[in-house]
């Protein structure tokens, strides 16, 4: 019985621990890409092509119309930036809205020469919809406020260039060259963002670029980002532009967290299993070494019932000592993890092992190991209750 | 075939034309053939015979353990062949008492808790008034001073007399032993017997007592000798 309470311990604190580390890992990197792109992204206007073929019947009564969507034409960017943010924060579970207007450029300093993507921001509506304030790492956004000709540059990018605070590049971009100051250096730890992203005032973007309307897309934070696909197919209908929640970008990774969270609750499920398969080999074994007493019990007036009951609350201990223990090691698993440094960038940027506490992971393993044992100790108790006692005792009397 | 009869009181235990058989087809084999037994008040009776002729199993259909094939057994007069397992259990709580051969404590339990077992299932006592009751019985058996033992630690005659302590635990009507002197020597055999007929004129119960041992069966009221299923 120690080993199966030992099973059902570990397996439930490892099941924990692992739902607290996978789903915490997922929220960080969710946070992560909502705090760089935004929850929406709002991009290409599209117009459907529509192809009819009209039959038309002698009499007319067998006339029919066949309509077919054909394709769908992409017309790149977004026109008219102002119009559309302000239909887009007619919806109501926006937060905030930042036009962006993004392209290719070289950037190069007296060191080395990079290949770039600058991103024309209004800082304050930008601010709105990402976290870039708190990703700044070297310098400030308040000097970028004041600097008309400054930048805002990725760590990666800065530490290839060796650029400091208050350096000067030139971004090369639409056959022209213009010098700006570095006014600050951010990390999202999202290594593609940070080796070739930098942002720019917005007029300095257009004149860099020589577009002086529109933008490339607009970045939409939400109040509630989860409910961002359900927004993202409202707004596609109703505004006629493609718009990608961060479901729908981030579906790779998403994805995986998801399956990597699935095989890790298999395994420990696993461990649960064989800890309930072990509790089964150790109750019927109980039963069969304990007829004798199960038949003087019932000689006693005890029932069926009692004698299942007194299996079942069998189980019944070990499950509450499991779980209780079982909840004690995974709390103390998850909370000596959290403090280990754990240096992880490429997809997100964290320098420890990042957890989440829930008490959904806490009842999921109770509810699975109460399963487990249920399942384990009913088919012993039932044996047990349904023993007859003459006969054992017949038997066990020679 | 009676031996012996004495007293003319209340009928507590009585069967009618028992038949039990065991096992199927070939190998079926015809246990009981038509016993009928009556059982009075304050009455000691034994079941005699040689080994399988019957008289266990007699004694486990009277005590409601087992199921006759045909026949009828009363209880305090209500018939109980057609009872239900539920009730069948209610009847040995309330007003049946066992001692079998080998004690059959269970082990973990002091001598004490073993006789607290029965009256738990009642629900009718507090715990300070089962340990209050379980000590008297064991006084009633002469072991007092053995109550916080554990079987392991008793004596063959000590552990049975803890098993008839436990068997009048809720007072029953009847008490059923079954060879519960096949385990002991000489002396503890006459000790066992002498105390279940005290306890029987104490207390008025019944009592049945399957045994192969003449001289318990002579110090009974009344003796039934069995043969191939059938008394004799």
């Amino acid at each position: 019985m120690l080993m199966s309470l030992t099973g059902i311990v570990v397996g439930i604190g490892f099941f924990i621990f692992a739902q607290a580390q996978t789903s915490g890992f997922e929220r960080f990197f969710i946070q992560t890409i909502l705090g760089t792109n935004g929850a929406l992204r709002i991009q290409d206007r599209f117009q459907d092509t529509v192809r009819a073929m009209d039959v038309g019947g002698g009499s007319g009564d067998s006339a029919f119309v066949i309509t077919q969507r054909e394709s769908v034409k992409y017309v790149e960017g977004i026109e008219t930036p102002q119009a559309l943010s302000s239909a887009i924060k007619e919806f109501a579970n926006v937060s905030g809205v930042s036009e962006v207007l993004t392209g290719s450029v070289t950037a190069s300093n007296g060191f080395r020469t990079q290949n770039a993507k600058a991103f024309g921001i209004l800082l304050e509506d930008y601010l709105a919809v990402s976290n870039l304030e708190d990703q700044i790492i070297f310098g400030t956004l308040s000097d970028f406020r004041v600097t008309p000709t400054g930048l805002i540059m990725g760590s990666r990018l800065a530490h290839r260039m060796e650029i400091n605070i208050g350096d000067s590049i030139v971004l090369e971009a639409a056959g022209q060259k213009r010098r700006y100051a570095v006014s600050a250096i951010f990390e999202t730890g999202v290594s593609d963002i940070d080796r070739e992203r930098i942002f720019l005032h917005m007029g300095e973007t257009r004149t860099l670029f020589k577009k002086p309307h529109g933008a490339s897309y607009l970045q939409v934070g939400l109040l509630d980002p989860h409910r961002a696909s359900l927004d993202a197919d409202h707004m596609s209908m109703v505004l006629g532009h493609h718009v990608a929640s961060w479901q729908e970008r981030e579906k790779t990774w998403l994805d995986a967290f998801k399956v990597l969270r699935f095989s890790s609750a298999l395994t420990m499920v696993t461990i649960l299993l064989l800890a309930g398969l072990g509790m089964f080999n150790t109750l019927a074994l109980m039963v069969m070494e304990k007829t004798r007493e199960i038949a003087i019990l019932r000689s006693m007036g005890y029932t069926r019932r009692d004698i299942g009951a007194i299996f079942l609350w069998q189980g019944l201990l070990v499950l509450c000592a499991g779980s209780v223990l079982g909840w004690i090691l995974a709390g103390a698993v998850t909370l000596w993890v959290s403090h280990l440094p754990f240096r992880v960038t490429g997809i997100f940027s964290t320098d420890r092992f990042v957890v989440h506490w829930s008490l959904w992971h806490y009842v999921s393993a109770t509810v699975i190991a109460a399963l487990v044992i249920m399942v384990a100790s009913l088919v012993p108790a039932r044996k047990a209750a349904y023993l007859e006692p003459a006969e054992v005792i017949r038997e066990t009397s020679g | 075939m009676k031996e012996d009869v004495q007293g003319n009181s209340e009928v507590l235990l009585e069967c009618e034309d028992l038949y039990k058989n065991l096992g199927l087809g070939d190998s079926c084999s015809h246990v009981l053939r038509g016993i009928s037994i009556e059982v009075r008040k304050r009455e000691v009776c034994a079941v005699a015979g040689p080994s399988g002729c019957g008289k266990s199993t007699l004694l486990y259909l009277l005590g409601l353990l087992d199921q006759p094939d045909a026949g009828e057994i009363r209880l305090l007069g209500q018939p109980m062949t057609q009872s239900t397992e539920q009730e069948r259990s209610e009847t040995r709580s309330r007003h049946l008492g066992f001692v079998f051969q080998f004690h059959f404590l269970l082990p973990e339990f002091s001598a004490l808790e073993n006789i607290m077992l029965p009256m738990r299932k009642t629900g009718r006592w507090t715990t300070g008034q089962m340990q209050s009751r379980a000590m008297e019985y064991l006084q009633s058996v002469g072991i007092e001073n053995l109550a916080q033992r554990l079987p392991s630690q008793l004596s063959g005659g000590e552990q049975q007399r803890v098993a008839i302590a436990r068997a009048l635990a809720n007072s029953p009507s009847v008490i059923l032993a079954d060879e519960p002197t096949g385990n002991l020597d000489h002396e503890n055999s006459i000790r066992v017997t002498e105390l279940l007929i005290r306890l029987s004129r104490d207390n008025g119960q019944a009592v049945v007592i399957v045994t192969h041992n003449p001289e318990v069966a002579r110090k009974c009221d009344q003796t039934y000798r069995m043969q191939d299923g059938v008394f004799i």
